[in-house]
């Protein structure tokens, strides 16, 4: 294997040298670190846009069938006069999921930090394979076109929910919405195909291209996380992709596969969208707890407590996730007795899960803790990845899912989890690695409001939402006053209203400083924040190859801070010391 | 959280909230002590000049507690809560009045047999969305759908199951409390599916009797039906 990493670095070294144009450099770029930055626009992009999908569904449940202030312009029947048509809000929930989902949460945390820090933190000069690298993004790139063009075709976009659970989705005459679907399953076998690249290409180079004495057990957690997301991505997606093309056949070509009426089985539509679903929703964490560990360790300026315990979890979640997807199944009509294996499974995946928080107070235990930016977003991470956790023992519960199951309960779940959990730790990561990726530093004191705003108007939206799940709530509906019970808590359909706002306007602050600072930053050193792992011994921000000179030696686990060997509270993984009784490991 | 619940009127409706209120002290001590843990360690161990981070990797002993003690809880857990879902889901008692709700968009369609005790027979008695039944007796359900997948909740019986397209789905309740309770749907089907809704009515014995006799429906015990 050297004799290969040295070739490749043959081959960059005179890359590197190579000046490229504006279209190589910014649009077609097969630098993993362009890619990096290309997915993060994109998910930045879909954070935005579904952040406003949302807050227009707040409208609507504080304020049913008022206007919406300002919205008048919109054509109908889209909207009328501002006032949002039931057709229309379950288009737009429908939309925030799947935007939220494939189009900025897994662009930012695998798309971008996977590409932007595996070869970094590996030691690699680029990707295993840079063109397919390119190629996957614009390849999702126009998936994500196709997706926002369905709110343009006649029906409008998509409305049956970001489960599109058959047979609801699978005939036009169900929903009203002919096109808006098909375009939502063809964006999603695009964007498939994006993944299944990307992830071929995170899983050889992990393998392949690790820097001279960077075993396996010396890679950063962040690594690790991406690693088992890819090998998650590699096996769940062509189950999506498959049922995807199912539900576009009985759509287009007249076939029945969830239609009762020609012998289908809607049933089958859960059973493939969940065993691709809930592997998802690991996708959509693992890396975030990756993070969550990096962060906490170097600002504990402490190793990761139990690294081998939290590679291993990771491991865990991973194999128990193939097992737990009937979970989302059990008022399906599903055998009941089937429901019992999966509460057993589901039950069980919430132990690596607990692994993982314990560790992470472990690490915090007795350390020398900088509450810088990254730092609050990683400890809110823990915070409100343990509310996001302990929710699901409910659901896990068989007898107690019958009632909280399609409630407002599994919407504060869901988001507990997935904005809890993976948006607060994609965060963590933008002002961790911002320096690393614009040579700038993002301004502390903005960073810090952007962080109480988030937590403060996080928990004001979705912690009443387990309320209202208890009430009965249903989700997905468009006028909770049409129900005599709920009629009575209306106000706090109101109350959270005013919250998503305010968490709404809370990233004003984020994008403020992310724009002011990648052009008016207080410039970025080599290493600052003092840490450890190999991103660090790149210049801010790497050149093209990454490490100026021969690629960095590994001589040691990424965690070795306030190490008794130096007088510093880190200890690099590249530095060598010379009474180091392990040096480079034989590769 | 619990008083948020509403009131519960079936007879295994308290055991689920049984097993809520057990996940609700349990998982509440466990946030109470995490939160607590996670607040007090970035207070004392903030930094501060001259203070240096303990070094450790971690503690092999404390990786298998943690390990051990939340499988334990949890597997009991499940155990628990599988009795309590047999016994909901699994096992339809013989009942004593027998009906048959056709999921559409957007209505219950509530079919009761007629004088012959039986369902789908020619003497049907069907309503959209009003639901009758007596107090403490044991109602059969059998849940369908004609076009797409609805679920009938009723938050007051702690019920709720999706009614699917090709699917007969058996099931049963048996109310406490007389009384009108409202009908949602819970899954998501279609335009209308806010605002679908229909009504269970809980008459005392001798209420509901007049209602049969007025609406041709057979009285309590002609569709005795099996168990299942």
């Amino acid at each position: 294997m050297s004799e290969a990493i040295r070739h490749a670095e043959a081959r960059h070294a005179g890359a590197a040298h190579h000046e490229v144009g504006f279209i190589r450099h910014y649009v077609f770029s097969t630098d993993h670190k362009m890619i990096g930055k290309q997915f993060l626009t994109l998910g930045l992009f879909g954070l935005l846009m579904g952040g406003i999908l949302a807050l227009l569904v707040r409208w609507e449940l504080a304020f049913p069938e008022q206007p919406v202030p300002g919205m008048g312009w919109v054509p109908e029947p889209t909207m009328f006069g501002g006032i949002i048509p039931p057709e229309t809000y379950n288009a737009f929930f429908t939309m925030h999921a799947t935007i939220m989902i494939f189009f900025a949460v897994m662009p930012i945390l695998v798309g971008c930090f996977g590409n932007f820090l595996i070869p970094l933190m590996i030691g690699a000069r680029d990707m295993a394979f840079p063109l397919l690298n390119m190629l996957s993004f614009w390849v999702g790139a126009v998936a994500a076109v196709i997706m926002f063009s369905s709110f343009f075709v006649a029906g409008g976009p998509a409305a049956a929910g970001w489960t599109s659970y058959a047979p609801l989705s699978a005939n036009p005459v169900y929903t009203g919405v002919d096109w808006g679907q098909n375009l939502w399953c063809i964006s999603l076998i695009v964007l498939g195909i994006s993944s299944l690249m990307g992830s071929i290409n995170y899983i050889t180079t992990v393998v392949n291209m690790r820097a001279p004495g960077m075993t396996w057990f010396r890679l950063p957690l962040t690594i690790w996380a991406l690693f088992i997301t890819a090998v998650l991505l590699l096996l769940s997606l062509p189950v999506l992709t498959s049922a995807l093309g199912m539900l576009l056949f009985d759509r287009m070509a007249g076939t029945h596969f969830f239609n009762p009426a020609g012998g289908g089985e809607p049933l089958l539509w859960q059973h493939l969208f969940w065993f691709f679903g809930h592997p998802e929703v690991y996708i959509l964490i693992l890396p975030a707890m990756g993070v969550a560990s990096d962060v906490l360790s170097v600002f504990s300026r402490k190793p990761i407590f139990g690294y081998h315990a939290m590679a291993f979890s990771i491991m865990g979640i991973a194999f128990l996730s193939w097992i737990v997807w009937g979970h989302h199944m059990f008022q399906s009509g599903m055998s009941p007795a089937l429901g019992t294996s999966f509460m057993m499974s589901t039950m069980v995946i919430a132990v690596p899960s607990a692994i993982k928080t314990f560790n992470w107070l472990g690490t915090l235990w007795r350390g020398n803790i900088r509450l810088t930016t990254p730092m609050l977003f990683a400890i809110g991470f823990v915070s409100m990845f343990v509310i996001g956790g302990l929710s699901g023992i409910y659901m896990a519960s068989t007898p107690v899912d019958i009632f909280i199951h399609d409630t407002y309960y599994i919407v504060a779940h869901i988001h507990y989890v997935v904005f809890g959990g993976s948006i607060f730790g994609a965060f963590a990561a933008i002002y961790f690695w911002f320096p690393k990726m614009f040579g700038r530093m993002m301004n502390e004191t903005l960073g810090k409001l952007h962080f109480w705003g988030t937590l403060i108007g996080f928990n004001w939206t979705f912690f009443p939402m387990h309320l209202l799940g208890l009430a009965g709530h249903m989700r997905r509906i468009y006028n909770p006053t049409q129900y005599d019970f709920l009629r009575p808590i209306q106000h706090w359909n109101e109350i959270i209203t005013y919250g998503a706002f305010f968490l709404g306007a809370s990233q004003l602050i984020f994008i403020v400083n992310f724009f002011w600072s990648m052009f008016a930053g207080k410039v970025a050193s080599k290493n600052p924040w003092q840490a450890n792992t190999l991103e660090w011994e790149a210049p801010s921000p790497p050149p093209h190859g990454n490490f100026p000179g021969p690629l960095p030696t590994v001589y040691r686990g990424p965690y070795e801070y306030s190490s008794p060997l130096v007088a510093e509270d880190y200890l690099p993984q590249a530095r060598r010391l010379d009474s180091s009784p392990s040096a480079a490991a034989a590769h | 959280m619990g008083s948020w619940l509403p009131e519960c009127v079936s007879t295994y409706g308290p055991e689920i909230d049984r097993l809520f209120y057990v996940i609700y002290y349990v998982t509440g001590a466990v946030f109470f002590a995490v939160q607590l843990t996670l607040l007090t360690f970035v207070i004392l161990y903030r930094h501060r000049d001259g203070r240096r981070a303990t070094y450790t990797h971690g503690n092999t002993a404390l990786e298998i507690a943690w390990t051990i003690a939340p499988s334990i809880l949890l597997v009991i857990l499940a155990f628990v809560s599988r009795s309590v879902w047999a016994e909901i889901k699994e096992h339809v008692p013989p009942s004593d009045v027998q009906l048959q709700v056709t999921a559409k968009q957007f209505n219950w369609e509530v079919a009761y047999p007629g004088p012959d005790g039986k369902l789908g027979t020619d003497d049907d008695v069907t309503m959209d969305n009003d639901v009758h039944v007596p107090v403490g007796k044991t109602v059969r359900v059998l849940l369908k759908s004609r076009d797409v997948i609805h679920s009938f909740f009723v938050p007051n019986l702690r019920f709720k199951q999706d009614a699917v397209p090709g699917h007969e789905i058996p099931t049963w309740f048996k109310v406490t409390k007389p009384g009108k309770y409202e009908i949602p749907c819970a899954e998501l089907c279609g335009f209308g599916h806010s605002g679908m809704r229909g009504w269970l009515y809980v008459h005392p014995q001798a209420e509901y009797d007049a209602w049969a006799r007025e609406n041709h429906a057979a009285p309590v015990g002609a569709a005795a039906g099996q168990g299942s």
